[in-house]
């Protein structure tokens, strides 16, 4: 069984976001950029099947869309313990670009499981891994927080409101996963740091695809007003401007 | 042309979100001059489906068929794929929760229509068509232009007003039949839980962080909730710990949530803690320092430790709300 995790490269999750004159591009200069926190999970818990000899699971594969700018992200995947990489050599600016893009390397090569996270904490689409199955004709599941494979059967764990349901899909199928997948991320050992500088990462030149979405404007939420000191002696203070002045209880 | 709303049921009961979308579907209608189609799948009774016209609905289209019973991410798609097409829809709206973030992009791919995902207020113009999305886990607002015939929104919860209306609708029971290929996913096992209040549907919340020192101390904060009908939540390192469920875990890597009041309790205010909670309507915190990161997010707090404050906010909740 060979696993395929798709990864996105965002900024550090506590980067102060900043815009470049005329608010329409992030202010990269200073900024760390990190595996996706559910990309980095889903890749965990590939690599935890992999290690489990009864899973079945051979390989696990990244694949990301990006500039060589992004290549030490890929690195840092291939540290944690990813076997190899696809890079597709374009900009990721577009849920639906990026889909087409993960689809032409599903269709040359093949994969029983492909994860994807729930969203890239920079746009915060929740798009591309549901575009990708529909692409590709696969079945998809959303909202998994646990991957088993037991007698060659991947079982899947989705949440649903006040629940969870054990679900099951025929391969190859794409799981969106959150929340739950892997308990912390993996870290890089320095031997997987050694190791990563001669994995293979191939590379491959976009197909052509439009944009059906462009951001032009990014804006900073509104501020907050200021937060007004209750006494900590007076709590009843605290109640009855929630009841009167803000009116939510 | 018209608006599509897919309107998800929960055993035959829509929630307040549903009414959220269908209002957002007649006002972007109405911005189009045009009428909103809901479209509900599953059994739910006239009386119910009523309730989607008094929110603006002109059509109701009801389906109901058991193949259909459980969410399978390909065949909703199709269908709901199928409905826009036939009713022309030239924007289809979804909520942002999981179902929608199920079926979305799909519908995305059929229909060759750019998405707007995590909307929360109405199209900022029509041409070119811009919606107002959250980026950067809310550390942001992007306008974003869906430039495709058919265009996509998915609704953040909680971010749009309910606007009733006296207009007459329509509803429309039709038989469809589901093609047994396409139905893929396979339900082994259910595990819900009943009678508790849900994260993502709270109007209220009281969260707490490691600040309360131990999951012994827990008893004010669901106090509170009780007293106050709220669901309770808690910071990642609470649920990592073990010392509350994991569905309790807000933030980045948890539950987005946007109630209209998140109680903090000994929680210090993290970035990717706020990522999950600064779209709510108010925030209080309650926290021992007061330069915790929380108090700039919040408008109002608290400088005490918790196990003495909660106990005197219980007892004025109970007292005033009598
Ligand atoms: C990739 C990534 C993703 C993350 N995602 C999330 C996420 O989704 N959600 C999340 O919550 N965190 C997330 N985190 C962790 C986050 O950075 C913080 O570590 C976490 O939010 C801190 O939790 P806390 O506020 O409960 O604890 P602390 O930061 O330890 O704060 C405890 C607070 O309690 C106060 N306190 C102490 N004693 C008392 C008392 N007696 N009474 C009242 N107050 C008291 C302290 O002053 C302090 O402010 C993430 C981190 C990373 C790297
Ligand atoms: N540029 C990219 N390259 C590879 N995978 C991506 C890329 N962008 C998004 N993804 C995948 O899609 C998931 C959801 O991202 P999004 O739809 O952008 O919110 C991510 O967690 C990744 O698994």
């Amino acid at each position: 069984m060979k696993i395929l995790v798709c990864i996105s490269n965002v900024p550090d999750t506590t980067t102060k976001i900043k815009f470049l004159e005329g608010n329409n591009k992030l202010d990269t200069a200073g900024i760390q950029w990190v595996i996706n926190p559910w990309d980095e999970l889903s890749l965990t818990r590939a690599l935890e099947l992999k290690d489990d000899a009864s899973t079945g699971v051979k390989s696990v594969t990244v694949a990301h869309v990006g500039s060589a700018a992004s290549e030490p992200t890929i690195r840092k995947a291939l540290a944690i313990g990813a076997d190899d990489a696809i890079r597709v050599n374009m900009d990721a600016t577009d849920a639906y670009n990026v889909a087409t893009q993960l689809a032409e390397v599903l269709k040359k090569e093949q994969f029983d499981i492909v994860l994807c996270g729930i969203e890239s904490s920079d746009y915060n689409g929740s798009l591309v891994g549901g575009m990708l199955s529909e692409m590709l004709g696969m079945p998809s599941v959303s909202a998994v927080s646990g991957i088993n494979i037991a007698n060659g059967e991947v079982v899947l764990t989705r949440e649903i409101d006040g629940g969870k349901e054990v679900v099951t899909v025929p391969s190859p199928f794409v799981a969106v996963v959150q929340k739950g997948i892997a308990k912390e991320p993996r870290i890089a050992a320095m031997r997987g740091i050694m190791m990563a500088r001669t994995k293979p990462i191939k590379i491959c030149e976009p197909v052509e695809c439009e944009n059906l979405t462009e951001i032009v404007t990014f804006e900073k939420p509104e501020p907050r007003a200021k937060c007004r000191f209750v006494d900590a002696e007076n709590p009843k203070q605290l109640v009855e401007l929630l009841m009167n002045e803000a009116k939510v209880i | 042309m018209s608006v599509l709303v897919f309107t998800e049921n929960w055993d035959g009961r829509f929630k307040k979100l549903t009414f959220e979308l269908v209002s957002y579907a007649a006002k972007t209608a109405e911005m189009l001059n045009t009428t909103a189609t809901a479209v509900s799948i599953g059994k739910v009774d006239d009386a119910e489906l009523k309730k989607l016209g008094s929110y603006g609905a002109k059509k109701i289209i009801a389906i109901e068929n058991e193949k259909l019973n459980i969410l399978d991410n390909q065949a909703y798609s199709a269908l709901i794929a199928d409905l826009a097409k036939e009713e022309g829809a030239q924007v289809v709206v979804l909520s942002n929760n999981n179902t929608g973030k199920a079926i979305a992009p799909r519908l995305s791919v059929r229909l060759k229509a750019g998405i707007g995902s995590g909307v929360s207020r109405l199209p900022l113009s029509l041409e070119p068509f811009t919606v107002y999305k959250r980026t950067y886990s809310g550390n942001a607002f992007a306008h974003q232009v869906i430039k495709t015939p058919v265009k996509i929104v998915t609704l953040a919860q909680n971010s749009f007003d309910l606007t009733e209306t006296s207009d007459s609708s329509v509803i429309e029971r039709r038989q469809v039949t589901v093609d047994g290929e396409i139905l893929k996913t396979t339900v082994k096992d259910v595990q819900k839980q009943t009678g508790k209040i849900l994260l993502t549907d709270a109007d209220v919340v009281v969260s707490g962080g490691r600040g309360m020192k131990s999951p012994d101390n827990w008893a004010p904060i669901v106090e509170l909730a009780q007293a106050l009908g709220a669901a309770t939540a808690c910071s990642r390192p609470v649920s990592d710990e073990g010392w509350r469920p994991h569905e309790e875990h807000t933030g980045q890597t948890g539950k987005i949530i946007a109630p209209n009041l998140y109680i903090a309790v000994g929680i210090s205010g993290a970035t990717q803690h706020l990522a999950g909670i600064s779209s709510s309507k108010y925030i209080v915190a309650i926290n021992t320092d007061k330069d915790a990161p929380i108090f700039e997010a919040a408008q109002y707090g608290i400088v005490g430790d918790a196990m003495k404050v909660l106990p005197g906010v219980i007892a004025a909740v109970k007292e005033l709300r009598k």
